[in-house]
């Protein structure tokens, strides 16, 4: 290395050496990236704790450089509320997927937002249950194919796909509520600011923050990553809108 | 809390909580312990902790996951609805080593069952009530100053084990007022900071993770050989029980623990003035269970037999047939549902084993 | 072991039994005496039926659970029907008269009537009725010292109600007058 080379791009402090076991065209790569990003900034990291989910990021604590607690299914806000009632001096994280966070852990989530806990959660959807081996999500698309609805899922007796983010942002308890995706390296940029923005939220102890990040899933949806790509774009975002529904910051009708 | 204090069995177990350094306590309301909430509730912040209301005991079992992670001493108290519900998280914290405290105020079960006082959850608590290898320490006290007693010691046990230890009263010791004198030592000892497991921040040392999960079968059956060899220290180091009038005289020795036991005692001082004697083996600690104990009274020449009395339908019966190995038949009288068995009706009981007419 | 007194106040939810026998047990501690405070409990407490029992004993209490009380204490019809029949024999059962018309029909215990209810309303509130037979109770019994039963009673309702401090030892004042008569009319069962 020449004396006047310049660093433009490195591993964030945040995480670890580790290769990551995501399937190719996963991006679940890029968000451990942009929340690693967000603690480093904000110099977060040495007293971070994230709380692992069960799903595809059941084993985050390989790849993230901080402190990390393992959660039953869907347990991780009640964990997180746990813990931060006993440090509220810590940055406390949750990384969550659809199935932990939507389904079997529907209650821990509502009640952790409702109670206005000074956590940041990063709900992942992509729209199916990932290392089960591809089975429906309660976000899993009207009739999207999945192992459990092999003729695509039928609302009519299913019901149709649940939207986390609108759902918490009904609660009246001041939060922070956003949906981002990461298709395409502008709204990679976009996600970045908002997550940034969540753990800024938490560490000047404001409010409970969630970003929903819509996310793809080329081996269980069956396609190539970028054929995945472009289905988030097309298929998921006008279901899923993005943008930020509960704002701390904003002025509230 | 110096001095003498008339409590409720439950608002001494929230205070001897704080005694033992407790200042977070996460719980949903349940009958027959709801004054342990009601209690810390405004007695918490008075010493500057907290407490949350979770929206159920799952959210309760998991919070104390938290919680304990950050090295702080922690706990919940529920009754037997509860504590099923909690069985998920009391699971992942044996297997991640962390030390908490629960108490289980029993009552009439299966299912919703009733709210009187019962012994139900004996298997549950000792066999283990969660999945995998793994066990809980339980204590059992049969009154409210034995209730702050062991639950000091419960603290004191889950940090030198780091596993969850479990206090079973039944809803007699939690509703009962008694005299009761709490120790004058705050506990400040329990710096999470000096742990070397504890999560905090992974500023200048390198990240550590709290975890049940092994992937690799090698780790995992090495974290459950780690587990037993914790569970072995315990049962050579913190065996725990009480013999009342046991004697070579005794014919017939009681075996019960509880309130059940302080009720055989009032039935064992009565039957002495009869002329018959009987003696009692009360088990503390149900895990680990006096078995070399039980074994060696059930031994001694001038027992006959061994009777366990309990409010169930017979569950530590089995641990005791277990122990006795034999050597004396072991016969079994309870009420369940939460009837509670009477002074009388254990009087009757023996003198029908002994065959001695009423 | 005869040193253990047991008693049962029993009547409708919000006639004060819980709170009569709590005054009594601390009482008995305050006097050095070990005791136990047993409640029912459960919707009991909503309005129905509720008692208490409460055993003070000079050495270790065993049993919470008594087969046959020494005493006790019945506010209303459903708890002497259901309590007078339990009273060990020789014991004493106090009525409250003013809404009870009938008695145990037992020849074996001691009955007593303490118009409760009348007596409270006379120094001012029906609600110190609990209060009244609890001084009745202590006054015939002896098992604890008035004085020590004044300053128990001044540390639980504290500074914050003064008025119903003097209402309760007005109650007080009553209840011990009708245990002295009592006491002197049952002289030859009492001992």
């Amino acid at each position: 290395m020449s004396n006047d080379s310049t660093v433009i791009f490195k591993r964030p402090e945040s995480l670890s050496e580790n290769i990551t076991h995501y399937c190719p065209g996963c991006t679940h790569g890029v968000i451990h990236r942009i929340v690693a990003e967000s603690l480093d900034e904000l110099g977060l990291r040495g007293r971070a704790v994230g709380v692992a989910p069960v799903g595809c990021a059941v084993l985050i604590y390989n790849y993230f450089n901080t402190d990390f607690m393992e959660a039953p299914h869907g347990r991780a806000p009640a964990l997180a509320t746990g813990f931060k009632r006993c440090r509220p001096d810590m940055i406390v994280f949750t990384y969550q997927g659809d199935g932990d966070l939507a389904s079997i852990g529907m209650g821990e989530i509502v009640h952790a937002a409702n109670r206005g806990e000074k956590i940041t959660v990063i709900f992942v959807n992509n729209a199916i249950y990932g290392m089960t081996g591809g089975q429906m999500a309660p976000t899993t698309m009207p009739n999207q194919k999945t192992t459990t609805t092999p003729a695509g899922r039928d609302v009519s007796l299913v019901g149709y796909p649940i939207r986390v983010a609108e759902l918490l942002s009904t609660l009246r308890t001041p939060s922070f509520v956003a949906r981002v995706a990461v298709h395409t390296p502008m709204h990679i940029v976009n996600a970045k600011k908002i997550i940034r923005k969540a753990f800024r939220l938490q560490k000047e102890g404001t409010c409970f923050t969630l970003v929903e990040v819509l996310s793809s899933c080329p081996t269980n949806w069956g396609m190539d990553p970028s054929a995945a790509t472009k289905w988030v774009g097309d298929v998921m975002k006008p279901y899923y809108p993005l943008g930020i529904f509960k704002d701390p910051e904003r002025e509230e009708a | 809390m110096a001095g003498k204090k008339l409590m409720k069995g439950n608002e001494a177990i929230g205070e001897a909580a704080i005694c033992a350094g407790v200042r977070h306590y996460f719980a949903y309301p349940i009958t027959p312990q709801s004054e342990v909430a009601e209690y810390l509730c405004w007695r918490l912040p008075e010493v500057g902790g907290a407490f949350v209301q979770a929206e159920s005991e799952v959210a309760v079992g998991n919070m104390l996951f938290g919680a304990a992670s950050t090295g702080l001493r922690t706990f919940t108290s529920s009754s037997s609805p509860g504590i099923s519900l909690m069985q998920e998280a009391i699971s992942y914290m044996a297997g991640a080593h962390l030390p908490v405290v629960l108490v289980n105020i029993i009552r009439g079960g299966p299912g919703l069952g009733g709210i009187l006082p019962a012994q139900g959850d004996y298997f549950q608590a000792v066999k283990g009530g969660g999945h995998g290898d793994y066990r809980v320490g339980v204590l059992a006290p049969s009154s409210v100053q034995e209730a702050v007693d062991l639950m000091i010691l419960a603290f004191d046990l889950a940090d030198k084990y780091r596993n969850p230890m479990m206090l079973i009263g039944d809803g007699m010791v939690g509703q009962i007022m008694e005299s009761v004198e709490f120790p004058e030592t705050n506990r400040e000892d329990n710096d999470p900071i000096k742990s070397d497991w504890a999560l905090t921040g992974a500023l200048n040392r390198k990240p550590r993770v709290v975890k049940s999960l092994f992937l690799n079968p090698d780790l995992l059956e090495e974290n459950c050989l780690l587990l037993e060899e914790k569970y072995k220290r315990m049962k050579e180091n913190e065996i725990r029980y009480e013999l009342y009038k046991v004697s070579d005289k005794n014919r017939l020795l009681i075996a019960a623990f509880g309130t059940m036991a302080r009720i055989c005692q009032t039935a064992i001082d009565e039957l002495e003035r009869e002329g018959v004697s009987v003696g009692l083996f009360r088990p503390i600690s149900l895990f680990p269970f006096p078995e070399k104990e039980i074994y060696a009274e059930a031994g001694k020449k001038n027992i006959e037999k061994i009777l366990t009395i309990e409010m169930s339908v017979g569950q530590m019966v089995e641990d005791i047939e277990r122990c006795v190995k034999g050597r004396k038949p072991v016969e079994f009288f309870g009420h369940t549902g939460g009837i509670v068995p009477t002074p009388n009706e254990v009087k009757d009981k023996v003198r029908e084993s002994l065959g001695l007419k009423k | 072991m005869a040193a253990q007194k047991e008693v049962v106040f029993a009547g409708f939810g919000g006639q004060g039994v819980m709170t009569a026998g709590q005054l009594l047990a601390y009482t008995a501690m305050e006097e050095g005496k070990q005791v136990i405070w047993i409640p029912s409990y459960g919707p009991e407490m909503r309005g129905g039926t509720a008692n208490c029992t409460v055993i003070v004993s000079d050495s270790r209490i065993g049993s919470p659970i008594i087969n046959n009380p020494m005493s006790a204490c019945v506010f209303n019809r459903p708890s002497l029907d259901r309590f007078g029949p339990m009273i060990r024999k020789g014991g004493l059962l106090f009525i409250n008269s003013s809404l009870i018309d009938v008695t145990s029909e037992r020849d074996d215990i001691t009955e007593l009537l303490v118009p409760a209810n009348d007596l409270a309303i006379k120094v001012g509130n029906p609600k110190v009725a609990n209060m009244v037979m609890l001084a009745a109770y202590v006054e015939v019994t002896g098992l604890v010292l008035f004085e020590t039963l004044d300053r128990m009673l001044t540390e639980k309702l504290g500074g914050k109600k003064k008025e119903m401090l003097e209402l309760n030892r007005k109650a007080f004042e009553e209840g011990r007058k009708a245990g002295q008569e009592l006491g002197e009319k049952h002289a030859g069962e009492l001992r």
